[in-house]
């Protein structure tokens, strides 16, 4: 079939050989093992619980439908203004502490975001410090206070932790525009602002866009943040449908919505880029010099980037260390929870981006439509709700584990469901995105004439990719295996359900406290978390501010 | 041949990646006396001090793995016969009564739990069994509300509590099983009206009790329904915390309450074990220490509860069968769902 495909899906000329390709086999077999969990949860779909749904509609699924949207859009426009912004101040522009801000900036996504949720709730509330300290100043009740549990409140949290997805790949990609590009529109007249709208934002489109729309899963998933603030979701009704109706089965066809809103999203993404492609033949070569700032402006700018640091890293960092005294007392198995943390972590780092490299690279080999669509299916792993995905992967480990036991006469007992490679999976099957995102998004900015040049020069697939993509590549591999590293760290339902028994993490220990309202007991593992994810993060800054291959005399 | 290696590296790689982990062992299934699995949403830091003095006592280690229940129900069922849990522990009766009907849970005949546990706290032939109480009750500002204006939960309908009101969240089990409870004893038209009563005194919605007394002790809240212990867990840390109990329904069906407690599974590879554990948490001795870890009240109707509980003086509690809580749990979310109950 893909023999004829000299001119194929998206109008690029294929990049693969005739015939059979065994790039897309790996990648169609890697996206098969990832989307399978996926699909059984769709699946449900096919056997409606009718009296559920009706129920559902009678008293509030309008009103769900309608706050996932507001949600999804606070957050969308959120994180994309804060993390363009942020990125584009960092890289154009020089002012006070620009040095400092530049990797700052980039720890609020260390956070988990139930843990700012449950320190911002503790701090704002009604009976919280800062309410309590106006009203000791008034003397009096204070009106007007604005609400921190409330739509405003969710989308704050939710902004201030998801924006450094933006913020991280949007500056990569702002990093990556070369000063002769940006250096012939200045030249031609153009004002700086217009150079932002005209020129470096279009360019930087597929970078921001898989930020946003990795923020906007994230949004879509979440459970934690939105149950503190109770504010009532898709995925809040999910969970009211399996815990309080005792219906799984239904609560995982609900599911299967959010899987379907997401799809929609991509094909809304799809239909506004049109045919545009975002190609940089000189990609990284010099970078753009940075513009001082003075006065009023540069004063401006720090504050800004202070303000943001502030608010979503320093101050749930210091009211978690105020609370460290008062919680439970230190738990010498901590620096075991920290390293069964680490290392489940990094395995699946590892994992993933190996998995996601596959997909990718096979994607661009064959842009085969049957590959297209596996992949974008073992992505959808990130808009649902850690829980059902654990379940569909426990789904499928249990019946590998029945097909053992009945193959092996009954000598196997349980050896996927509970193991760590069980675990591994699943984080795989829910951060795939992440990852292929990320390189997705490095890949595409690789102009094809590249692939053609090497193979016409006699070399195989997998030369091109470790001989001319992997080394352009490198900025954007490292990026997303940090990224699924925090991501693991701070996961917490899929590691409840499907951990090894006695395999206890950081993100275990935060649930035992928080399950029963013991924030404060909650603080030293909380903050445990944030400390070892912050590492990572500063190590990925420090990689991307590094210029690319064969710039070393533009640094 | 050379440029084939890349793409038969990373294959190589993927296939360790992910058989390594595969080669790890699994802990947990090892067969052999002395040892009981315990699957537990009660956390670790309520329940380790009973563990370690039953393993002081027997010599039987334990073993805890520790989730929420909608999560320890799908491992337990996933795992079918080759489930290493002996003992499901949970911290309200709903879950454990699913369990039961799901056929996770077997039953098992105990003198000691026949005469240690009344029998509405626990289900008929010991599928699962009451291990401590946890009443839900009415708290009320000292400042800004006297006992004599409280009565009954119904009561909490009437138009002077408008806007005065706190709730927790109805996706809360323990509003769940307070509503499943009442739609048993009072029929699900009578129940609708009372919540109907309560939703129209706009009350403001909380994501814990712990918040909803703090908000009570703040001013933003006069009255609210809460779990005991939660105030008893502030009022250690702040004795002078301006917040009380009320009794309520002391006239008729009492104060509701709801159980944690364990069932013995159905596959499980230690049952005289598992047995022996749950006979010893519901003796005498245990109960206290029991009870007492979460300030909550003994199963056992022997044991006086902890010094600042009895300060709080005795009530009538709710004999409804407690297992009414899950049979009905599906029938009060939908309830709540149809009042505005968020």
């Amino acid at each position: 079939m893909r023999a004829t495909a000299g001119l194929s899906v998206g109008g690029w000329p294929s990049l693969g050989r005739r015939g059979f390709e065994p790039w897309s086999l790996a990648a169609g077999m890697v996206a098969t093992l990832v989307a399978a969990p996926i699909v059984l949860v769709a699946l449900s779909l096919a056997r409606p619980s009718v009296d559920v749904w009706r129920h559902l509609w009678e008293t509030q699924l309008l009103a769900l439908i309608g706050h996932t949207l507001a949600l999804a859009a606070g957050v969308g426009l959120g994180v994309a203004v804060l993390g363009t912004g942020l990125a584009w101040l960092v890289t154009m522009y020089r002012f006070p502490g620009r040095g400092l801000f530049e990797w700052l900036l980039i720890l609020p996504l260390a956070m988990p975001a139930y843990v700012i949720a449950f320190v911002f709730l503790a701090l704002f509330d009604y009976a919280g410090p800062v309410q309590r300290a106006a009203r000791a100043v008034t003397g009096g009740p204070v009106r007007g206070f604005p609400d921190i549990a409330s739509y405003g409140g969710v989308v704050l949290v939710m902004t201030l932790v998801l924006y450094p997805y933006v913020y991280l790949l949007a500056r990569a990609a702002f990093l990556e525009q070369s000063a002769a590009t940006l250096e012939a529109a200045r030249a031609l007249g153009v004002a700086r602002p217009t150079i932002f709208w005209r020129i470096a934002l279009p360019l930087a489109r597929p970078s921001i866009v898989a930020g946003v729309s990795l923020a906007l899963m994230e949004a879509l998933a979440d459970f934690g943040t939105v149950a503190i603030f109770n504010y009532s979701t898709f995925t809040v009704a999910i969970y009211r449908v399996w815990f309080g109706l005792f219906n799984r089965h239904a609560a995982t066809e609900l599911a299967s919505l959010l899987v379907l809103f997401t799809l929609g999203l991509y094909a809304a993404e799809r239909a506004l880029r049109g045919r545009a492609r975002f190609h940089q033949r000189d990609s990284g070569v010099r970078p753009a010099p940075a513009r001082r700032l003075t006065g009023a402006r540069a004063a401006a700018a720090t504050a800004g980037a202070a303000l943001v640091v502030g608010v979503a890293f320093v101050l749930p960092v210091v009211r978690l260390l105020t609370w460290i005294p008062g919680g439970a007392a230190y738990d010498a198995r901590y620096p075991h929870f920290l390293g069964n943390t680490l290392a489940v972590a990094a395995l699946t780092a590892g994992v993933t981006l190996l998995a996601a490299v596959v997909v990718a690279y096979g994607l661009r080999l064959s842009r085969s439509s049957t590959v297209a669509v596996l992949a974008r299916i073992a992505g959808m792993g990130y808009a649902l709700p850690g829980s059902v995905i654990a379940v569909g992967v426990l789904a499928l480990l249990a019946g590998l584990d029945r097909l053992l036991g009945r193959l092996s006469g009954g000598a196997i007992g349980l050896m996927v469901t509970g193991s760590v490679a069980g675990l591994v999976f699943a984080y795989a099957v829910r951060f795939l995105a992440v990852s292929f995102q990320t390189v997705d998004a490095s890949l595409l900015k690789i102009t094809p004439s590249m692939d053609m040049a090497a193979r016409s020069l006699g070399v195989r697939p997998g030369g091109v990719l470790r001989r001319v993509h992997l080394p352009l590549l490198r900025r954007g591999l490292f990026t997303a295996a940090l990224l699924v590293f925090v991501d693991v760290m701070k996961e917490m339902p899929a590691t409840l359900l499907l951990r090894p028994l006695g395999y206890e993490t950081l993100a275990v220990r935060v649930w035992q406290f928080t399950s029963e309202s013991l924030w404060e007991a909650a603080a030293l593992p909380a903050l445990t978390i944030v400390a070892a994810g912050v590492l990572p993060l500063i190590l990925l800054v420090r990689e991307s501010a590094r210029p690319l291959v064969g710039a070393r005399d533009a640094a | 041949m050379r440029t084939l290696t890349t793409g038969g590296w990373a294959l190589v790689l993927l296939v360790l990646m992910l058989g390594c982990p595969l080669a790890l062992p699994t802990l947990g299934s090892a067969a052999g006396g002395g040892e009981v699995v315990v699957y537990s949403a009660r956390i670790e830091q309520l329940i380790q001090p009973m563990f370690d003095a039953f393993t002081a006592k027997t010599g039987i280690k334990v073993k805890t793995f520790s989730a929420s229940e909608a999560e320890l129900f799908e491992r337990l069922k996933a795992e079918e016969a080759r489930t290493p849990a002996d003992v499901l522990m949970t911290v309200d009766v709903g879950n454990l009564w699913l369990a039961q009907q799901a056929g996770l849970l077997q039953e098992f005949g105990s003198p000691v739990i026949e005469k240690n546990i009344p029998a509405h706290l626990r289900a008929k032939h010991n599928e699962w069994v009451g291990l401590s109480v946890r009443a839900r009750t009415i708290a009320y500002s000292t400042e800004r509300v006297k006992p004599g204006e409280l009565s009954t939960y119904e009561a909490l309908g009437d138009p002077r509590w408008r806007g005065r009101l706190g709730l927790r969240t109805s996706k809360k089990v323990y509003n769940q099983s307070m509503v499943a409870t009442m739609i048993k004893t009072l029929g699900e038209s009578r129940t609708e009206e009372v919540l109907r009563g309560w939703m129209a005194n706009e009350p403001r919605i909380f994501s814990s009790d712990t918040k909803l007394l703090e908000a009570i002790a703040a001013g933003q809240c006069d009255v609210g329904l809460v779990n005991t212990y939660y105030l008893a867990q502030l009022k250690a840390k702040e004795p002078s915390l301006p917040v009380a109990l009320f009794w309520p329904n002391q006239q008729d069906r009492g104060v509701h309450v709801n159980i944690s407690g364990a069932g013995v599974t159905r596959y499980a590879k230690h049952r005289a074990e598992a047995i022996r554990l749950i006979e010893f948490l519901s003796l005498p001795e245990t109960q206290n220490l029991y009870a007492d870890v979460n300030y909550e009240y003994p199963a056992n109707p022997h044991v006086k509860p902890n010094a600042l509980l009895a300060g709080w003086g005795t009530f009538k509690a709710d004999q409804v069968d407690v297992a009414a809580a899950g049979e009905y749990q599906a029938a009060a979310v939908k309830l709540m769902d149809r009042v505005g109950w968020k």
